[in-house]
């Protein structure tokens, strides 16, 4: 007995230790946005200040950055959802033997360095935009930050959109084509309100890391900057509370979209849960007539 | 035209994909067996078939195989190019190993790789011991309402993008930081630790960065062992380290092996942890790169340490997966 309950306390224990590891220096940042200090520092906490929030509103760089990373992050939307769903319904119907290689060609993106990809992209688009005279259009740094970001994005949005594909029934769409449907009809009216969950996560999940990345950006933005590498050099320069105010806000956001993510989904079970129980409710209300008639004796 | 031969690749592997869909077609003699376009229809055929050999072809292998081909060439000034003197070389590859300057052993760099690789797998180790034992007692020992609650507390603090984890870090590490007012206050020691000058810092900022990575392979590959196994185990005697070892363990696999495969690739091809936490000192394969493109403007000498950091990563873990027996086709699953 006693045994257990030391493995018990041990693994409490280990769970507030990996926790405290998660969120410690988050939360000695957050501290350090609202000390007075100019070097951050949560210890000792010499006056509340918000200070640092109004500098960071006045940071341009940082602002004129932010503009261009929700312009990439659009833009990879844009690129990576259709391109991961047409993957995702290619992968499902090629052939057995091609499926392996394809397989590899498209999640290859997911495991290279970042830093190669970005380097690879600014490389090809030089020498492909000069080949073709495109120069003017293609290489620039918002248009290779989407091309390099959607290169692996895709793939993620690939495997989301697979997992949900799977479990497509094949025999909705049969019923479909024998009820008259086109080819063209059924994918528009039947598979992609199926796909449709998987299609916004899939563009949740774009955003966001198109949003954070960095190792590939900063070498694909070129000339330009967005939030985040203009975040690395204010980083590499030195130490500035205004970077705690703006980390403050990211996790006050992530929080809230948490929260907002675990009431929307608890709804959604408990709305599924309502409606399997009503379709079983009607299957019954269905079947009791029939085993009500009475039997001729 | 050198440059222009990379384009014979992918035609060479889509002429491979005919080839065998073609066979497979043979082979199958299946008389209700639809065509791609017959399926989807012509226009959405072709929609599919654009989109994913744009994605493929411009964003991915043709990309790859430009950076190669860079890599065997001169560093040129953008009117060279074309040129006389833009030749095949292996100059690039020739200055890793030595130094073009004055011909010794370039062995900066060559231990930079091998100090880069070294600590990516450290890291790698000490991040399965950190995970596995959370990824264990969610999978088997919580209920469904503790579990995502964990969840939602591992997920959240991914939120925050990499360069402010490592800032945060490095408020708490550096020499004014919050671990060194403690130690001081306690009396653990009288002049600052530095841990961001001997590597403590670096070593932190990965874990710390690709906790995640690892925790959820490791949770899925755990989470489906069947818990009678588990129990049968008990019951037969075997003491905890032995199921672990004997029943968990190889069960979990090939979880544990896309992982420890991802969290390595990403360590090892990590800039902001060693940008920002590393001491002046550490020299990590990346910064390298990084200088090379951004302070010497030597795209090639970049390229081409960036096809060696790929081969190194790539070799290691084929290694390791050989060593562990697992295969490649159940890690990327």
């Amino acid at each position: 007995m006693s045994s257990q309950s030391i493995i018990k306390v041990m693994i409490g224990f280990y769970v507030v230790l990996f926790f405290a590891y998660l969120f410690g220096p988050l939360m000695v940042m957050s501290i350090t946005a609202f000390n007075t200090p100019s070097y951050p520092s949560a210890y000792p906490f010499e006056g509340f200040t918000l200070n640092w929030f109004v500098k960071l509103w006045n940071h341009r760089a940082m602002m004129d950055g932010l503009v261009n990373s929700i312009i990439i992050g659009i833009g990879v939307i844009c690129v990576s959802v259709p391109v991961g769903l047409a993957a995702a319904i290619v992968m499902n119907q090629i052939y057995h033997r091609a499926r392996s290689l394809y397989y590899l060609v498209t999640v290859s993106p997911v495991l290279t360095p970042g830093v190669i990809i970005g380097i690879s992209t600014v490389i090809f688009w030089r020498d492909f935009s000069e080949m073709t005279g495109t120069r003017g259009l293609f290489y620039k740094g918002i248009m290779l930050s989407i091309f390099g970001q959607a290169s692996f994005i895709s793939a993620y949005c690939l495997l989301i959109i697979m997992a949900r594909l799977q479990r497509f029934d094949r025999a909705q769409e049969e019923a479909a084509l024998d009820l008259g449907a086109s080819y063209p009809q059924v994918f528009w009216h039947i598979l992609l309100p199926f796909l449709r969950p998987a299609l916004v996560s899939a563009a949740v999940i774009a955003f966001l890391s198109s949003f954070e990345n960095y190792n590939t950006t900063t070498f694909a933005i070129l000339a330009d900057k967005t939030l985040v590498t203009v975040l690395a050099g204010e980083v590499r320069q030195g130490t500035t509370p205004a970077l705690s105010a703006l980390a403050v806000i990211i996790i006050g956001l992530s929080l809230f979209g948490a929260i907002a993510y675990e009431v929307a989904k608890r709804r959604e079970e408990r709305r599924s849960a309502r409606i399997a129980e009503r379709a079983k409710l009607a299957e019954r209300g269905e079947l009791a007539p029939a085993d009500a008639t009475p039997q001729p004796a | 035209m050198s440059r222009l031969f990379v384009y014979l690749i992918p035609v060479f592997v889509i002429a491979v994909f005919m080839v065998m869909a073609h066979y497979e077609k043979r082979l199958a003699h299946d008389p209700t067996h639809r065509g791609f376009f017959d399926r989807n229809g012509t226009v959405l055929g072709v929609t599919f078939i654009a989109l994913v050999a744009f994605w493929t072809l411009f964003l991915v292998v043709l990309p790859y195989l430009y950076m190669v081909q860079e890599s065997f060439h001169p560093k040129l000034v953008a009117a060279e190019r074309g040129g006389p003197k833009d030749i095949l070389t292996l100059e690039q590859y020739r200055s890793f190993f030595i130094q073009p300057t004055d011909g010794e052993v370039n062995t900066t760099h060559l231990w930079a790789f091998f100090f880069s690789l070294a600590a990516s797998a450290a890291v790698t180790v000490l991040n399965f011991a950190i995970c596995y034992p959370l990824a264990y007692y969610m999978a088997q020992a919580g209920s469904v309402q503790k579990v995502r609650l964990l969840m939602l507390a591992l997920i959240v603090p991914y939120w925050v993008n990499e360069i402010l984890r490592a800032f945060s870090l490095r408020l708490l590490l550096a020499s004014k930081g919050l671990i060194n007012q403690v130690l001081m206050g306690v009396g653990l020691t009288d002049a600052p630790v530095d841990f961001l000058g001997n590597n403590v810092g670096l070593y932190v900022g990965l874990s710390y960065a690709y906790l995640l990575v690892m925790m959820f392979p490791l949770y899925n590959a755990v989470e489906s062992l069947d818990k009678n196994q588990i129990e049968a185990a008990r019951d037969l005697g075997a003491p905890w380290w032995r199921i672990h070892k004997d029943v968990v363990v190889p069960y979990a696999k090939p979880g544990i092996a896309s992982g420890c495969t991802m969290v390595f690739m990403l360590s090892a091809g990590s800039l902001a942890a060693p940008q920002f936490l590393g001491g002046p000192q550490t020299l990590w394969f990346t910064s390298i790169v990084y200088d090379f493109f951004f302070q010497a403007f030597n795209w090639p000498r970049g390229a081409a340490y960036a096809f060696l950091l790929l081969a190194g990563c790539i070799a290691l873990v084929m290694l390791m997966l050989r060593v562990f027996k697992v295969s490649l086709g159940e890690t990327i699953k």
